[in-house]
């Protein structure tokens, strides 16, 4: 069932969304490597335990950390072979982080130890609870939040709403949508499992208008699983949490809660189609689909690589650069993260690996603030960005928190928009950093 | 993977990536100097229609204004070891010069445009720290002091080149002596009434039973049959050489509205405060006040509304604080002109909001999203 949005949030952005430039290339398989670098810690919460040592064998799927506690995931080869080194390797966030060497056999054998359940309506929500922890499966949409913990809300909210979003609202990026258009049952099964895990009936899956050909396919195949599509708005970032909350429900997340407190579950489709794989086929999750994209990129695209993949090798699947780009970002143009090195692996949350030209990554010098309002008008939170930012630039935590800087979600609409080219979101980061610390000291437990 | 394909194959070169922090990529249209550009574009229109009406004096003061504001804002940063071209370059002291031109008469001497200038760049702008700190309109301020320190000056106005060729029929604006000093071809020496201190002072001669105001009125809708509100309309009257012409001004006006440099609501909200407020204080006592559509295309009302009230940096930044500035301007306009000892209150009605500035901005915040759900309990 087609449905429009409910509500609007306010401010946002609208800018070049660049997605013809990958959005028409089909999933591509990429090859197998010989080498695989897998991060330990992909996720929000506790790091794992290395369950493997140098030398072992492993086979495809198989877990090589177990989670560290129940806010925590696990991981798993991404191929079968053997385990090489133990070391650090350069991270997404530019500090260096624990991985497991996978030098391939080249057989890529599967040995997940976790059995189908291809009956799963009539299996008990626990058991694809649990299952979807030993899977691994974290939030593929940037937060990697373990979605086994999201699908487990307190007794005492009343969860009505799942919500799926298919909104990819970040410009550049287009995995999503692929996914939407190859895989819509996957999807849909994926939520429907979700659905009986957390015992609701409606689902909801939210996309935005520019991509009118996932929302038909989609709607094409939803009445079986009674899903509805929603259509939204293009309007950056129409993806965030509670803007898709406010989007699809009408409700408004109370500040400084969270979407279960608004009776709402959020994931993302590609975590949804993750879940149908761990549920339907016992795999967990070793692989995701990421755009490669870019101006300076070759050939332009969507793959599905191996989690550890280092971004160098999904580089070179693209073709290479056909000249010299200025950075190079996991994620989306407004909220990924630039990288230095590209023996980066790619993780459970790299919806993308984007390039972009020299030209476009002009580092500017911040100017005073001149009052213009813009970031103000963008904001989605509805925040007093411009003056939160003088304050934060003066030091003024205090009162940046009282202008309740710690509800920013950072998306970027107001730097993008800056005509003095202020830094307002790395104030922002500033600012709730020194925040945290300071309350980390007034009460340390 | 062979080798041979990795050869071929060029990769981004890592020692010339770019690490920085989010977001990456960032609007192309928004930057101060080319909002200034567009805010000077949309100043052009009122600077033709002054040179029309006013002759080439009009166009020697809005060049002065500008090069003295330029040079001064040079002066300024050299003096205070800055780099000399480092603030010009955001074209902000030209957008100031215009303005500062605009609320001068075209026939001010060369003396004027540097003291406005000094006034409006030093004292107005950069005294606070530059572009962004200043809490007055510069241009304003510079008017405002050019008014106290040279109220003879600022008070005196020229005619439009229209009104000398056809100087009988503005007899009520045009003095005898000065009259007399159009035939004799002395053109130098040749002031005019404004529009608003016609009404205010009402000079006309008495007739019976009316008062100065309903005589002076009649006298100047009478003025070439209806026309005298059209020429309140094009500019044809005395006044500053850019506030005469709404026209001019609205044209420049819906352009930054376009554009969305500046907010629909503050001249709305302005200009339609000194509409309802006069139209009610002509209803109650027609005596006291001429009607609302005059005292709306008089003055210096929409070069205040559009361009001067608009400033980023001296209003409020949330929507609705600016409506209540653009309210807060229209009312003390009206009080002014009404009561006041002015003929005009434009200048000082936004110089008065811009103090009140910080006090709005404090009182017009936001509401960030999900606070009100927290106040009703909506949580679940």
């Amino acid at each position: 069932m087609e449905e429009v949005q409910k509500k609007k949030f306010t401010g946002g952005i609208h800018p070049k969304d660049n997605k013809e430039l990958s959005s028409g290339s089909a999933i591509q398989n990429a090859p197998l490597f010989e080498k695989y670098h897998v991060i330990l810690c992909q996720h929000i919460g506790a790091p794992p335990k290395l369950v493997v040592k140098t030398g072992d064998t492993v086979k495809k799927g198989q877990m090589i950390a177990e989670p560290g506690g129940f806010v925590s995931a696990p991981v798993h080869s991404p191929t079968s072979g053997t385990i090489g080194k133990i070391f650090d390797v350069p991270g997404p966030s530019g500090v260096n982080q624990e991985a497991v060497e996978i030098i391939a056999d080249g057989q890529d054998e599967w040995g997940s130890g976790l059995d189908p359940i291809p009956d799963w309506q009539n299996t008990a929500p626990e058991v694809l609870k649990e299952r979807i922890a030993k899977a691994g499966i974290v939030g593929m949409g940037g937060a990697a939040f373990p979605t086994h913990v999201k699908l487990s809300p307190p007794p005492a909210k009343k969860i009505d709403t799942l919500i799926l979003n298919g909104a990819e609202c970040e410009p550049y990026l287009t995995a999503d949508h692929r996914l939407m258009l190859e895989r819509p049952e996957a999807i849909l099964e994926g939520a429907s499992i979700m659905a009986r895990v957390l015992g609701i009936k409606n689902v909801y899956i939210g996309i935005e208008s520019n991509k009118p050909d996932a929302i038909a396919g989609l709607n094409a195949k939803s009445e079986p699983y009674k899903v509805n599509v929603v259509t939204l708005k293009v309007r950056y970032p129409q993806g965030g949490e509670k803007q898709l909350i406010y989007a699809v429900t009408g409700r408004k997340v109370p500040q400084g809660m969270l979407p279960m407190d608004a009776g709402c579950v959020v994931q993302n489709v590609g975590t949804a189609a993750a879940i149908y794989d761990a549920v339907t086929q016992g795999r967990p999750l070793v692989e995701r689909v990421t755009t490669v994209t870019g101006e300076p990129v070759v050939n332009p695209g969507n793959w599905l690589v191996r989690i550890g993949t280092p971004i160098a090798d999904v580089i070179r699947l693209a073709g290479g650069v056909s000249r010299t780009p200025g950075k190079v970002i996991l994620g989306g143009p407004m909220m990924g993260f630039a990288q230095k090195s590209l023996e980066v692996p790619v993780m459970k949350n790299t919806s993308g690996i984007l390039l972009l030209d020299q030209v476009d990554t002009v580092q500017f010098t911040s100017q005073p603030c001149i009052r213009c309002g813009k970031c103000i008008d963008n904001c989605p939170m509805d925040l007093l960005c411009g003056t939160i930012s003088c304050f934060i630039e003066n030091e003024k935590f205090d009162k940046a928190e009282e202008l309740h800087v710690m509800d920013c979600l950072e998306c970027g609409a107001c730097a993008y928009d800056c005509p003095a080219h202020r830094p307002l979101v790395q104030h922002v980061r500033r600012a709730k950093a020194e925040i945290r610390a300071r309350k980390a000291k007034q009460n340390p437990k | 993977m062979s080798e041979a394909t990795n050869n071929e194959i060029r990769m981004p070169n890592p020692e010339k990536l770019i690490v920085s922090s989010s977001p990456h990529i960032h609007s192309k249209s928004q930057e101060i100097w080319k909002i200034m550009l567009w805010v000077i574009l949309s100043l052009l229109p009122a600077a033709v229609a002054g040179v029309w009406f006013f002759g080439l004096p009009a166009l020697e003061v809005i060049l002065l204004c500008v090069i003295f504001s330029v040079m001064i804002e040079m002066a300024w940063c050299m003096i205070e070891g800055k780099p000399v071209f480092g603030t010009i370059k955001d074209l902000s002291a030209v957008v100031t010069g215009m303005l500062l031109a605009f609320n001068l008469s075209a026939g001010v001497p060369w003396w004027i445009c540097l003291i406005g200038a000094f006034l409006a760049i030093g004292l107005g702008k950069q005294i606070f720290g530059g572009l962004g700190s200043n809490p007055f309109n510069p241009a304003l301020v510079a008017r405002v002091g050019l008014l106290i320190a040279f109220p003879k000056i600022m008070t005196t106005w020229v005619p439009t080149r229209q009104m000398i060729a056809e100087a009988p029929t503005y007899s009520d604006f045009i003095s005898r002596a000065d009259m007399v000093a159009i035939r004799a071809g002395k053109l130098d020496a040749v002031t005019c009434a404004t529009p608003l201190g016609f009404a205010k002072n009402a000079v006309t001669p008495q007739l019976v039973g009316r008062t100065p105001l309903e005589a002076g009125m009649e006298k100047f809708y009478a003025v070439d049959g209806q026309d005298g509100l059209w020429n309140l309309f094009i500019g044809n009257v005395g006044g500053c050489l850019g506030e005469t012409s709404a026209l001019a001004l609205l044209i420049g006006g819906i352009l930054l509205i376009s554009l969305k440099l500046i907010k629909w609501q503050v001249p709305l909200a302005f200009i339609g405060t000194v509409a309802v407020f006069t139209c009610i204080v002509n209803m109650v006592s027609p005596t006291t006040t001429p009607d609302a559509l005059f005292h709306v295309l008089s003055g210096g009302l929409f070069l205040g509304a559009f361009f001067m009230a608009t400033d980023m940096v001296t209003s409020p930044m949330t929507t609705k604080g600016a409506v209540i500035f653009g309210i807060g301007c229209g009312l003390i306009t009206c009080l002014i002109r009404v009561w006041g000892g002015y003929p005009e209150g434009v200048s000082f009605s936004i110089l008065i909001m811009n103090a009140l500035v910080p006090l709005i901005d404090r009182f017009a915040k936001k509401i960030p999203f999900g606070y009100k759900a927290l106040e009703k309990g909506e949580a679940i």
